[in-house]
């Protein structure tokens, strides 16, 4: 709840804008305050409100001033906590930030203290959807010689993924659509960039049609479709082992659950 | 590759692949450095999991299900009428390639039944791993097979080029390979594995001397045992598989519950359930072996040859040691942590980091996710409120036993975390 004598920052929902504002809260001293997204902001009869414009020097100074106070680990938290999206999670982060710069210890382990456990949970559930992701692409060969894939993942992780990524292929141009997000990244052979894409309205990302995609690219999803079959034990059947490993909301993408 | 056969094939070949539950793919140091295809560095990843829970990593395929060979309990047993496929080589590069450019795999899991001889068997498997990496510049993960009684020549040019090499012993016992595949000596699983072995010792010791020395199978070796064919028991098939461990430096030991297959009299028939939950208690055992610091003795011996199937190990352990509990959550150290029932080796770590900052109590320990259930009973923390009743190990089984049926029909999981 908003109060009266709050102070809200709205920020364009980059990492930098968000460290932006925790210099603003430094700055001037904040004491009651609220950092949101200016996607997630809600309009307030209470309180002060103000947008901060994302501003590279001071969220490289905030970082600066963390990184003295923090584990790399304990930063990595940060970040991927970030990405969840999580409504408030930047009041959750600015509690973290403010414990770890009034510290003389090093808190990033003290799991006990409940902001950092927090933290830590959310930053487990953002890990464990990047791991998806690695896992759970599945490329698809277009006629232009393009492996394509499309995901909707819970948090934005491709940020996450893209090293992973390039390391891997780094011999094949490649993109990675997040549906939901709309916006991808694409490997040229030389670098990852970020891309929007206007899809035709007409795009069903479910479906591998011969109007997109290369003709030998339904055979081998064929042959993966069959292997995923032969490889299976009946007798070993344990579908609830199965969907904890393999949620039902993934399904839609992997081509071995099409069938 | 015309498609059709390769499809053929491919069901077949992965159809009597499957047995093998070796799924690893991770512990290689394989890095993509010429701008190739694939890397195998860090911990490997599940691209999907069938519908028995495993993992799906590698494309885990037979070269061949022709054999010389007569193996009991087989399906790719000389005797046994079915269908049967030889893949070529350049087949299995191709798919291995096409599947890895579209993420479904980590890379290859090469098997194969003994064609003509052992050596020209390995040979077909090194080709197809050495074409991969010289010719397609494949840097994914590599699995092969050491077909028994291969050549030292071949078991070496093969760990050149797979990140790691495995010979199953199958049968844990000497007097059960005799029964089961009389043809077999297990001389000839021991052979390519002391090859492997020495190998990597070698290579180990002049990689300090010149940096540029040559991988050789940096994943290590592998081996799995079937279980329940032969009415082995768990001290049995703990004690060979530390034997193993020791002497060959094996990085797994994989435990495959006997999945019925013939009406062969010497095994258990068709409709004889898989012992699933006796294969997870196995495993349980294994990792109490390798990262909870337990010796097998321990946990198997004479007084106690197999495993109780309604406890996992550890609080079989615990309940048989009752005098070494209850363990201070603030004060014992990893090696006494790392004991006590229901506590994986993630709650102790963070047990270890959180207790810098305070001393712990009940409440600490469940907001940081720490599964109480069954360690309440074996701990004492920051707290006047614990256990004190001085109970027997029979009374303290029945009373976790009873608290806890909900949780305890936990879906079993074979290969993962166990403890948590
Ligand atoms: S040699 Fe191997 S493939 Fe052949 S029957 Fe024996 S276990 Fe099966």
């Amino acid at each position: 709840m908003i109060l009266p004598q709050d102070y809200t920052l709205v920020y364009d929902g980059t990492f930098d804008g968000f460290l932006t504002c925790v210099f603003h809260v430094y700055d001037l001293k904040l004491k009651q305050v609220h950092i949101q997204r200016k996607s997630h902001a809600q309009e307030s009869l209470f309180g002060t409100s103000e947008e901060v414009l994302t501003d590279l020097e001071k969220s490289d100074r905030v970082w600066k001033g963390i990184k003295k106070k923090t584990t790399a680990k304990g930063r990595s938290k940060l970040y991927y906590a970030f990405l969840s999206e999580q409504k408030q999670v930047e009041n959750l982060l600015l509690r973290y930030i403010q414990y770890a710069l009034n510290s003389t210890m090093l808190i990033d382990a003290d799991f006990a203290n409940q902001d950092v456990l927090k933290v830590t949970q959310v930053a487990k559930s953002v890990g464990r959807e990047k791991h998806r992701m690695e896992a759970f692409v599945r490329f698809r060969l277009t006629k232009d010689g393009l492996y394509f894939a499309n995901i909707e993942p819970d948090f934005d992780v491709l940020p996450l993924i893209s090293a992973h990524f390039k390391r891997r292929y780094a011999d094949q141009k490649w993109v990675i659509y997040d549906l939901k997000r709309n916006y991808g990244l694409y490997y040229d052979l030389e670098k990852v960039d970020i891309i929007n894409l206007s899809l035709p309205d007409d795009f069903d990302a479910t479906k591998t049609t011969s109007e997109f995609f290369a003709t030998e690219e339904l055979e081998f999803q064929t042959l993966w479709q069959d292997y995923f079959e032969s490889t299976n034990i009946p007798s070993r059947k344990n579908m609830k082992l199965h969907i904890q490993h393999v949620p039902k909301r993934y399904w839609k993408y992997l081509s071995e659950k099409l069938r | 590759m015309s498609f059709e056969r390769t499809q053929e094939k491919l069901k077949i070949l992965a159809d009597a692949a499957k047995y093998d539950v070796s799924c690893a793919s991770s512990g290689s140091k394989r890095s993509n450095t010429s701008k190739g295809l694939g890397d195998a560095t860090g911990m490997g990843i599940c691209h999907s999991y069938t519908e028995d829970g495993r993992c799906v990593s590698l494309l885990k395929i037979l070269l061949t299900n022709y054999c010389i060979f007569d193996c009991a309990y087989c399906v790719t047993r000389k005797s046994n009428d079915i269908k049967r496929a030889a893949f070529q080589v350049q087949e299995v590069v191709d798919l291995t390639i096409n599947f890895y450019r579209r993420n479904y795999i980590e890379g290859l899991f090469l098997s194969s039944g003994i064609f003509k001889s052992a050596d020209y068997t390995m040979e077909r498997l090194v080709a197809v791993a050495k074409k991969l990496r010289l010719e397609e510049n494949f840097n994914g993960y590599i699995h092969l097979k050491s077909i028994p009684g291969a050549s030292d020549e071949l078991m070496k040019e093969a760990g050149l080029y797979a990140d790691r090499l495995s010979v199953n012993i199958e049968i844990p016992t000497k007097e059960g390979l005799k029964l089961l595949a009389p043809e077999k000596n297990r001389e000839d699983f021991i052979k390519p594995m002391k090859k492997v072995k020495n190998e990597i010792i070698l290579y180990n010791s002049e990689k300090k001397l010149i940096k540029s020395t040559p991988k050789f199978a940096p994943a290590g070796q592998s081996t799995q045992m079937i279980i329940g064919a032969i009415g082995e028991s768990d001290q049995q098939i703990m004690w060979t598989s530390n034997y193993f461990y020791k002497k060959f430096n094996l990085k797994r030991v994989y435990y495959s519950g006997y999945i019925p297959i013939s009406y062969d009299t010497r095994l258990p028939q068709i409709g004889t359930a898989v012992p699933m939950l006796r294969e997870n208690r196995l495993y349980q055992t294994d990792w109490l072996m390798r990262f909870y610091g337990f010796e097998v003795h321990e946990i198997l011996n004479n007084d106690h040859q197999n495993l109780d199937l309604e406890v996992d190990p550890k609080l079989g352990w615990a309940l048989r040691n009752l005098e070494q509990f209850p363990v201070d959550v603030n004060k014992a150290d990893k090696r006494m942590l790392a004991r006590v029932p229901g506590l994986g080796m993630k709650s102790v770590y963070k047990i270890l980091q959180a207790r810098r900052f305070r001393n712990l109590n009940w409440e600490h320990l469940q907001k940081m996710g720490v599964a109480l259930n069954r360690a309440k009973y074996f701990l004492i923390c920051q707290s006047r409120d614990f256990e004190r009743r001085d109970l027997t190990g029979p009374q303290l089984k029945s009373l976790i036993l009873q608290n806890s049926t909900s949780k305890y029909q936990k879906i079993l999981s074979p290969q993962l975390s166990l403890f948590e």
